[in-house]
């Protein structure tokens, strides 16, 4: 494997009976990406990452995530990944601090790390003055960001992201977005999936998926150029079509 | 693994603590059931009210009329003069029943001829008018009893009865197992599919699964609050209908304990079975009253005999694991029997268990792949 990739799929195929969801996928990912995942829905990205992160087996192919086969060490890549998805997933009748203590537990940190964990997130989050409250009452930006931040408690190399901006508004998907580079910044790889176009912009590359292939792999200014588009709205428009 | 399952736990029993409905179903449920069913839905009379057509009018029908009223089962409505009154009472709703002494009825007792006495009763409520007419019988009986002592007739056939391990037939001897196996079902099998497929809603359970964490501790994170506080409430209901309503407990408490630990966990089981197969709260919810409640409560025997039930309907209620439940609990409480008197109930509720236990497994391992 090389040093540099951090995941690294090799025609990976999931059938369910007749039906091929995902269709021999390969590609890696590079530690420190932002890899943007996209595809329209029901082309198979939730079943391909499903498979990488340990929640479904693949029919055919290879996969390593974070140095781990994904099929028979599964567990390892449990260990070694994050991951938030739509839902944002936290307790709503929980306050922010519970959630965080919760999630750490079960990821079998020790009380102190817990506690510190806990602390830096409330403050970084600038959650403090909430920490007590259900979450419930907290805004949506904030609960994303905290599910966010809770997704990497254990300090994970890469965090998966299931369409985390899903019925968010612009402003708040803006936010996130800064959150996410910051993120990348201190070296952990980010794998994105989205069907919000402009979002693509800000991944360092992007896959496009179309009916259970991978259709285009590259930085989002080569494909552009590639395909002839201006966005990559454009860019994903002509390879439905075609 | 232990710290993990320590802080699943304690999450839960946030969870618990801080929901109103839970708490409710949790604390509310088996008082309110207990008590309506302890003072409220009960097969005892008590002040019946009844009509009296006394066409002989001389002093051993008073007294007989005195006799039905002494056993507190009936209270005099009305005395009538003519038949032409007897139903107008039912109609109004005021009498149940009308009992219609013949004439001559002093002489002909004391001289030992063959006497009628008619009961008519309001059989648009059958159970109540079987059981009235019963008692009717039974006054009747014991006031020839006392009246004719002295005047022996070897023609009769005395029939005594006497009913063993509940002498006054009281009705909590029945309502008070009835109620643990459906308090124990409602708590573990409902709430645990409740929860769990509230974490399935959240998209939490999604989360947990791409945790390390062994599938196996989640669910068990999850039932063990429940398995707590179900076995709490059990002993509540037991403690309840022992100091409230006198229900005994003839025989071991050690295996009337295991015994409920077992049911708790085949409910448990239940539970965790109906959350593979709902998606949401409402899901589970339904399917726990319609697949679980209504069978248990109707088809167990705790209501209505099985025995007089439609066969289909008898072999259906032997696949409800509180039939035997119940059995279990009656023969253990009342008949104070040992381990070896229900083994074959036991037997059944094991195996169901089992059984149960791994159609959940394929289930829950299907839905993971």
């Amino acid at each position: 494997m090389h040093k540099q990739n951090i995941i690294e799929v090799d025609g990976l195929t999931k059938k369910f009976g007749d039906f091929t969801a995902v269709d021999a996928i390969s590609f890696q990912v590079k530690r420190g990406e932002i890899f943007g995942f996209l595809g329209a829905n029901g082309a198979g990205k939730t079943t391909a990452i499903k498979m990488l992160i340990g929640l479904s087996r693949p029919t055919e192919g290879k996969g390593k995530v974070a140095g781990f086969d994904i099929d028979e060490e599964a567990e390892q890549v449990k260990k070694n990944i994050g991951y938030m998805s739509q839902k944002f997933s936290l307790y709503d009748d929980l306050t922010p601090k519970e959630n965080i203590r919760f999630y750490g537990g079960v990821y079998g940190l020790s009380r102190n790390r817990i506690k510190e964990r806990t602390r830096d997130i409330l403050k970084e989050l600038r959650l403090e003055e909430v920490a007590d409250k259900p979450v419930v009452a907290l805004p949506l930006g904030w609960k994303q960001r905290l599910a966010f931040a809770i997704s990497m408690v254990h300090d994970p190399d890469i965090v998966f992201l299931d369409e985390p901006t899903g019925g968010v508004d612009p402003q708040v998907r803006r936010q996130f977005w800064e959150t996410i580079y910051q993120v990348a910044e201190q070296g952990r790889t980010i794998f994105v999936t989205t069907h919000y176009m402009d979002e693509a912009e800000y991944c360092d590359r992007v896959s496009i998926m179309v009916t259970g292939k991978i259709e285009a792999l590259d930085t989002p200014e080569k494909l552009k150029e590639t395909y002839n588009a201006n966005t990559m709205d454009e860019v994903f428009l002509r390879l439905v079509r075609y | 693994m232990f710290k993990v399952f320590r802080a699943f736990v304690k999450k839960e029993f946030y969870h618990i603590l801080r929901d109103k409905r839970t708490l409710l179903i949790l604390f509310g449920m088996p008082l309110a059931q207990i008590l309506i069913f302890g003072y409220a839905v009960t097969n005892e009379f008590k002040d019946a009210q009844i009509d009296v057509l006394d066409y002989a009018k001389d002093e051993t029908s008073i007294q007989l009329i005195d006799h039905l009223q002494s056993s507190g089962n009936f209270q005099l409505n009305k005395v009538l003069y003519s038949e032409t009154q007897m139903e107008a009472g039912m109609k109004a709703g005021d009498s149940k029943l009308v009992v219609v002494i013949p004439e001559n009825f002093s002489r002909d007792f004391y001289a030992g001829r063959p006497i009628k006495i008619q009961v008519v009763a309001d059989g648009s409520d059958p159970n109540n008018a079987n059981t009235l007419g019963q008692y009717v019988t039974q006054m009747v009986n014991s006031f020839q009893m006392q009246r004719r002592a002295t005047i022996p007739d070897p023609y009769r056939i005395n029939v005594e009865s006497r009913m063993m391990y509940n002498p006054q037939l009281a009705s909590a001897y029945n309502f008070v197992p009835g109620t643990i196996a459906l308090i124990l079902l409602i708590i573990c099998a409902m709430l645990t599919s409740l929860t769990i497929a509230r974490e399935k809603e959240l998209g939490t359970m999604e989360i947990l699964l791409v945790s390390p964490l062994p599938p196996l501790l989640i669910i068990l994170g999850k039932v063990t609050p429940y398995a707590i506080l179900s076995f709490t409430n059990a002993i509540l209901v037991l403690l309840l209908g022992h100091f409230v309503f006198d229900v005994p407990i003839v025989g071991s408490i050690v295996l009337l304990l295991l015994m409920c630990f077992l049911y708790v966990v085949t409910a448990l089981v239940l539970g965790t079975l109906i959350s593979t197969v709902s998606r949401t709260q409402q899901d589970a919810m339904m399917r726990s009253l319609m697949g679980l409640m209504m069978p248990s409560m109707i088809l167990s025997g705790f209501i209505f005999p099985l025995t007089s039930m439609p066969v289909l309907l008898q072999y259906i209620g032997q696949l409800v694991p509180a039939t035997y439940f119940i059995e279990i609990l009656k023969a253990v409480m009342l008949r104070g029997v040992g381990f070896s008197f229900i083994l074959f109930e036991v037997g059944v509720l094991l195996i169901m268990t089992l059984v149960f236990l791994l159609i959940t497994w394929r289930k829950f391992k299907i839905r993971l792949e």
